[in-house]
């Protein structure tokens, strides 16, 4: 009763005053009283979720601006990690450019690759449907199988592109696909296209099968003509939804390129011509156990993921208008 | 009646432009299936046609000689090639299962109920999206070091279960489920559990599938990353490498590794696509 003093304040802050505060908490607490199964059924997940997904992007923030090697106790060092990465790390750089030359030509075309025949697709009578559904995915589900490119792209007359062409008399000698700075990028992306066909490509055959067909006839009275019309007017609005979830996981994926790339064009590639920022990080992380630097590129990374997602989300917005 | 046949009529599709994309389609086709179907090839190839000049697509003399070789290879070596298998396979179960029991755990309460936090949590989930694991492997090392999980099947198992795509997929499919039906079980007398259990859980099969198949497809593919180093706990896919690394002497040994390794994600995925499909419909992000 002592508190009726504070009675003017709780007009300028009514949450902050004392008896406010309370009463708020003992809402909050009758809240979660209430809802107590529900945060059982969440707490597993989770923890673990926290654990090994939020916990261990804010330690790699803030090990980003430490000096950190795994054997001494970190040491604060502000920006210079990120000093010394935008402006002295000529790899770095390389990789950077890199990975913008994968993420601009694997992302969107796989992105519209996945849409594009998921479209085709989708037209085919059911059984060809399910066929061609799992030709198109299984790459990407048969998981390392992409070694096979390396076979492909064999370096000696043994390797089916060689011997090929050697047979074609193209060439006489064979070419070193994977140890040419010239071959490699375009090589890694070709696979890169051929593993992508992924989660979002099955997305976008639900989504497109869910639309609504009587819009399809709504529109041929308003006056749709051709099939691409009925493309931009009808079908694409009526994804959007798939199509948000398909640039979220495609982007991630073309920016984070790195197994391919060490796989088939080895790591180091030859004159880093397939270096990475991924690539970058791994060097860094797991061969020279530099975990401070290591993190301020991940963390680099982690911003130009996010940025690129804002980005993307807001030209999808305008799909159909 | 005028209204019923146009009602009824396609749009205007030229049967060019048709053929065009059909063709375009085929071709695109043959590019994805034209490796696996090398792969599988080159399994089956006995020694001398794998050094034929010019290379060959199609085997010509099938023969089963380079499965019964792997086994041979391994037989040499320190663990027996059925402790890989069983890794892997081990790993891609408790990974698997562990992960849709509590994906959908916590999916449900995000999907049917409001309360305090629900948005905040989700919206870190649906964050976690947006970056790739390779982001977190550092720190994940150190985090693993702490709990002294190093070298063992649960630093690979165990963060498998907290995948945020799940959650999500499951969440955007449970929001399909009537609030009607829950009601009824709640009137019934049924806890929040049982409701779950009983109720929800046999309604999103569909989704659980789709869990197990993108699951099981990253946990069979896992080399066991930074985590495992015994020889013993060590997956199918370190030993692949491995043989893969032996040249072209093992191409037929590593193309029937290859061919072990593919079976198992697309035979589960075919059993599994008409309700993979369904699932994915309720994918979609809202803006």
């Amino acid at each position: 009763m002592q508190k009726v003093k504070n009675t003017a304040e709780p007009l300028i802050q009514p949450r902050l005053s004392p008896s406010g505060l309370r009463n708020y908490w003992a809402l909050f607490g009758k809240d979660v009283r209430r809802d107590k199964h529900l945060y059982i059924l969440l707490a597993p997940y989770m923890v673990l979720f926290l654990l090994f997904t939020v916990l261990p992007v804010v330690i790699s923030i803030i090990f980003s601006f430490t000096h950190f090697n795994m054997l001494e106790m970190p040491r604060w060092i502000g920006w210079e990690n990120y000093s010394k990465l935008l402006w002295n790390d000529d790899v770095f750089l390389i990789g950077v450019k890199n990975t913008l030359i994968f993420s601009v030509v694997t992302g969107p075309v796989s992105y519209i690759a996945c849409f594009l025949f998921a479209w085709l697709i989708n037209e085919l009578n059911p059984k060809l449907r399910a066929f061609m559904t799992l030709i198109f995915f299984a790459p990407s589900i048969s998981g390392n199988v992409f070694f096979i490119w390396q076979i492909i792209f064999s370096s000696d007359s043994y390797g089916i592109i060689n011997g090929f062409l050697m047979q074609l008399g193209v060439i006489y000698e064979p070419i070193q696909w994977l140890q040419d700075p010239k071959y490699m990028l375009g090589i890694i992306m070709l696979v890169q296209l051929w593993l992508s066909l992924g989660t979002s490509f099955l997305a976008f055959i639900a989504g497109l099968q869910t639309v609504d067909k009587t819009l399809y006839e709504a529109g041929a009275v308003d006056g749709v003509k051709n099939r691409w019309q009925e493309l931009w007017f009808i079908t694409l609005p009526s994804m959007r939804p798939q199509l948000m979830f398909g640039a979220v996981i495609q982007i991630t994926a073309s920016l984070a390129v790195a197994d391919v790339a060490m796989a088939l064009a080895g790591f180091p590639s030859v004159q880093y011509g397939a270096h990475t920022i991924v690539t970058h990080l791994v060097d860094y992380g797991t061969i020279r156990f530099e975990m401070g630097y290591a993190s301020a590129i991940a963390t680099v990374l982690f911003v130009m993921m996010l940025g690129s997602n804002l980005i993307v989300q807001k030209l999808l917005k305008r799909v159909g208008e | 009646m005028k209204l019923a046949i146009r009602l009824n009529k396609k749009v205007n599709r030229s049967w060019q432009v048709d053929a065009l994309l059909f063709l375009a389609l085929a071709g695109f086709g043959s590019f994805m299936a034209i490796p696996l179907i090398y792969v599988i090839n080159n399994a089956f190839k006995p020694l001398d046609e794998l050094f034929i000049f010019p290379p060959t697509l199609f085997v010509r003399n099938a023969t089963l000689e380079n499965f019964a070789n792997l086994f041979q290879v391994m037989k040499n070596s320190w663990v027996p090639f059925s402790r890989y298998i069983f890794n892997t396979v081990f790993i891609t179960a408790a990974g698997t299962a562990g992960h849709i029991l509590l994906a959908s755990a916590a999916a449900y309460p995000l999907a049917k109920h409001r309360f305090r936090g629900s948005k905040v949590l989700f919206t870190v989930v649906v964050l976690s999206l947006m970056f790739s694991p390779h982001v977190t492997a550092i720190p994940n090392y150190m985090i693993m070091s702490a709990l002294g999980w190093m070298d063992t099947y649960q630093a690979v198992i165990v963060p498998a279960f907290a995948y945020p795509l799940g959650l999500y997929l499951m969440k955007q499919f449970m929001e399909q489920i009537p609030d009607a039906l829950l009601e009824a079980a709640k009137i019934d007398g049924a806890s929040e559990y049982r409701i779950f259990w009983q109720v929800v859980m046999p309604l999103v099969k569909p989704a659980w599938l789709t869990l197990l198949i993108l699951m099981m497809q990253m946990l069979w593919g896992t080399d066991g990353g930074s985590f495992i180093y015994s020889e013993q706990l060590k997956t199918l896919h370190y030993a692949m490498g491995q043989i893969i690394q032996g040249g072209i002497a093992r191409a037929g040994v590593g193309a029937a590794v290859a061919v072990i390794m593919m079976t198992v994600p697309i035979v589960t995925f075919i059993l599994s696509q008409s309700n993979v499909i369904q699932t994915m419909a309720s994918s979609g992000m809202k803006d």
